[in-house]
């Protein structure tokens, strides 16, 4: 019998023709997939690396739904321009708490990688309000309708629960006080800032969008945009440690 | 079954009006409970969809006398023709919703005050209505309407069940319904082509099982001893994307009465995962789909045979083996290990054999039949799909070699590439199938104008070439530019100026985009005046024997 004839089998009987695909369609995935979980470059602890901190993952959240990932990338190719124009090239494990990654695919605005820190919180406010006062040429929508509204925080301790059942260490004191938090790093000079930083030590405590008066969506994105790429010390990061 | 007295509720309407009568319930529960508007607005959508479900189901069944459906009239199979109408019908409609919503979008980078700057009109919140009206509202009524069609025509049997077919094209629509309301008010995953929040996934994957059923339900009362090869590429499209859209969607909710839900995968395994489905999207929705689309409707229309049975074989395996290793080419230079994105790659370039062979069998089909590019603007347009697969499907390997990817990567070049693939190949596949298959679906013998459809034919190819020129051109600038040095070895250029030199381009894209739209306009109101005013046909054809293979 010919092979021609042979693949009559698959053509005469539904299962089998099915099992054949799914068989096909399963290996390049798990070939290409289940290594990323136990490869030493993709699962390496680096020091800096932090959970968010309520705030910020509120930030992280409407940053995501307002699609802020598909004109911005969040992840730098070790290429020299790249490298002067955005810093140090991304690692893994930056992105090691990212539910889900951010790396994005288009560049119709500037890699956010590391842009924490080199704006002002005003500069962020403003450009977030309307991008081209600060930014003439920029062809970015304006977000006016964050700094009027007031963030949810409702709900944030079962974020951060469901975080930690998909593997963010999470600690009880953390989630139990979360709806504190997510208020205090907003609130400077107050009790709970000063207990929110024993919780997390390398977080700032700012009013990001310079209205005291509440805490709103602005806060929570600022916040967020000003710890992106913060978090690992490249001055003392062994960039040979991965190596073999 | 030849009984003629009424019969009792069967078990198919039973079980049906039980499901959706549990889940009209669990909707009202949800929707009592939440803080969470837009849940409670889509949890309103599902309780309403479901109880006008229960009522015509039961209306539908006092109205037959609970007469079963004939299986055979006059020894011709009574092929279920409805529910490929309303995936007809609905395709065109989400067709030009989505070209139009990309049209918008197109004019929003060129023109930054068009959103308005409100929060439902953004282009961030636009962006992914775009995209999945394109895909999966417009493509995916295509591939249910036309693999609906396709199996009961190849198989000589009547879709089985009275409510799953119907069931699988308005729980799809329903589907859209709520993804496309959801990125409107806020609610996504984030997941390129895979944004819709926990519950529709979780109500996708139950209409996605129905739907695999009723092909294989289908080919399981076929007549014929072979299943043609359109269905292998059919089922190969369901199979995958069940398992793509499983792994790709597995989401942990915060709450079963909020939408939002975090991902279990993090970082680089999840970028992984999201290219691995984002990848096979393009590799199973849009194109094994739509070569079951080509199989079919070349064939029929140009009325010849499928040009090799052997090749169809060879590159129907090599394409759905290869295709699922392509993904990791998104991630060149990323924190994604080296070994993985050049494994990606390397099958990308193997990929094209494959492709071109599909490009080969839909093309050389046309063999003595050449002549009737001239007089068929409906087949002009297939065959030109075709050329634009053939031409996308070099261009795809291409951009996976690590040095050009590091040009093309994160520019509009990929946008372009992606265009002259989805209007291009699907675009132009899908307007052929449906301008033959509205006709068939309505018993008239042809169009209203062929005209009218060589007008859709020229506008469009010329907003395609704008579209895609104008990419190119912007893509691989803003590229250099982004690399380029001074004389004093400074970077050139900064940012903010490499968005500038941008506009010229976006602007002519949008033009393009709107060539694009009109055409489609067109094309409505031709398909509309041929349901309404076509002529009729006398007797129905029967299925040609140009469907067996050339040997």
């Amino acid at each position: 019998m010919s092979v021609w004839a042979k693949h009559q089998i698959l053509e005469k009987n539904s299962i089998i023709l099915l099992l054949g695909i799914l068989l096909m369609v399963a290996i390049g995935g798990l070939v290409e997939i289940a290594p990323l979980f136990y490869l030493k470059s993709t699962i390496e602890k680096t020091e800096g690396m932090r959970p968010y901190t309520p705030l910020e993952l509120a930030g992280r959240n409407i940053y995501i739904r307002e699609g802020c990932y598909l004109c911005h990338s969040q992840m730098i190719r070790p290429m020299r321009d790249e490298l002067e124009r955005y810093g140090h090239f991304s690692l893994a494990a930056e992105s090691m708490y990212d539910h889900p990654f951010q790396w994005g695919s288009k560049r119709t605005g500037p890699d956010l990688a590391r842009v924490g820190g080199k704006y002002s919180d005003a500069w962020h406010v403003g450009h977030l309000t309307d991008p081209r006062s600060v930014v003439p040429a920029s062809i970015m929508p304006g977000y006016p309708f964050l700094k009027e509204t007031k963030l949810n925080t409702r709900d944030i301790a079962a974020h951060l629960k469901t975080n930690k059942i998909i593997g963010v260490p999470y600690t009880e004191d953390q989630i139990g006080e979360a709806a504190k938090d997510i208020l205090a790093q907003a609130n400077p000079d107050t009790d709970a800032a000063d207990a929110f930083l024993e919780r997390y030590p390398s977080a700032t405590v700012r009013d990001f969008d310079g209205n005291p008066n509440e805490v709103t969506e602005m806060d929570a994105l600022v916040a967020y945009l000003q710890m992106l790429g913060t978090l690992v010390d490249f001055s003392i990061y062994d960039d040979k440690a991965n190596l073999r | 079954m030849a009984q003629t007295k009424a019969r009792f509720i069967s078990l198919e309407e039973g079980f049906f009006a039980a499901f959706l009568v549990a889940l009209a319930f669990a909707c009202l529960i949800i929707a009592g409970k939440t803080y969470d508007q837009v849940m409670a607005f889509h949890t309103g959508i599902g309780a309403l969809a479901a109880a006008v479900s229960v009522f015509v189901i039961f209306k539908s069944y006092f109205d037959s006398d609970g007469m079963p459906i004939p299986q055979e009239i006059d020894g011709k199979p009574n092929y279920n023709m409805g529910p490929v109408k309303f995936g007809a019908v609905a395709a065109m409609f989400w067709g030009i919703a989505g070209f139009t919503v990309g049209l918008i979008i197109a004019s929003q980078l060129a023109f930054p005050a068009l959103n308005f700057d409100l929060p439902w009109t953004n282009f961030g919140r636009m962006r992914p209505l775009h995209t999945s009206a394109v895909i999966f509202a417009f493509g995916g009524n295509v591939l249910l309407a036309t693999s609906m069609y396709v199996v009961q025509r190849t198989s000589r049997a009547r879709m089985p069940g009275k409510v799953l077919p119907w069931f699988v094209i308005i729980g799809y629509n329903v589907f859209i319904v709520i993804a496309g309301t959801g990125y409107l008010l806020g609610v996504t995953e984030s997941k390129e082509y895979a944004e819709p929040e926990w519950y529709a996934d979780l109500w996708l994957t139950i209409v996605w099982v129905a739907y695999l059923f009723l092909f294989l339900g289908t080919i399981w009362k076929r007549k014929e001893p072979h299943i043609y090869v359109a269905n292998w590429f059919y089922l190969a499209f369901i199979v995958t994307i069940a398992m793509l859209h499983l792994v790709n969607n597995a989401t942990v909710p915060v709450s079963v009465f909020g939408t939002k839900s975090y991902i279990v995968w993090s970082g680089v395994q999840d970028a992984m995962v999201q290219w691995w489905y984002g990848h096979n999207a393009v590799g199973f929705f849009l194109t094994a789909g739509f070569l079951a689309i080509m199989y079919y409707f070349v064939p029929k229309r140009a009325d010849r045979p499928v040009y090799s049975y052997r090749l169809s074989i060879v590159h129907f395996w090599a394409l759905i083996f290869i295709y699922i290793w392509a993904g990791p080419h998104h991630l060149h230079y990323t924190a994604l290990p080296q070994w993985a994105s050049t494994l990606g790659a390397t099958f990308s370039i193997i990929l094209w054999m494959p492709s071109w062979g599909g490009m080969i069998n839909g093309l050389m089909t046309l063999s003595g039949a050449w002549d009737k590019l001239r007089t068929d603007p409906v087949l002009r347009m297939m065959v030109v799909s075709v050329a634009f697969y053939g031409m996308s499907t070099f261009e795809g390997p291409l951009m996976s070699i690590r040095s050009v990817n590091s040009l093309s990567h994160y520019t509009d070049w990929t946008i372009g590439h992606v265009h002259s693939g989805a209007l291009g190949w699907v675009g132009y596949i899908s307007f052929g199938a449906l301008y033959c298959l509205i006709p068939w679906l309505w018993n008239k013998r042809g169009l209203y104008s062929l005209k009218l459809v060589d007008w859709h034919f020229w506008l469009s190819t010329i907003g395609i070439v704008l579209y895609i020129c104008s990419m190119w051109v912007s893509g691989i600038m803003q590229g250099l530019m982004w690399r380029a040095y001074d004389q004093l070895g400074f970077l050139e250029y900064s940012f903010i100026e490499t968005v500038e030199a941008m506009h010229p381009f976006y602007i002519i894209r949008a033009l393009g985009g709107a060539l694009f739209v009109t055409g489609a306009l067109i094309m409505a109101y031709n398909l509309w005046m041929t349901v309404r005013h076509g002529e009729a046909e006398e007797a129905e054809a029967t299925a040609a024997g140009s469907l067996a293979a050339a040997e």
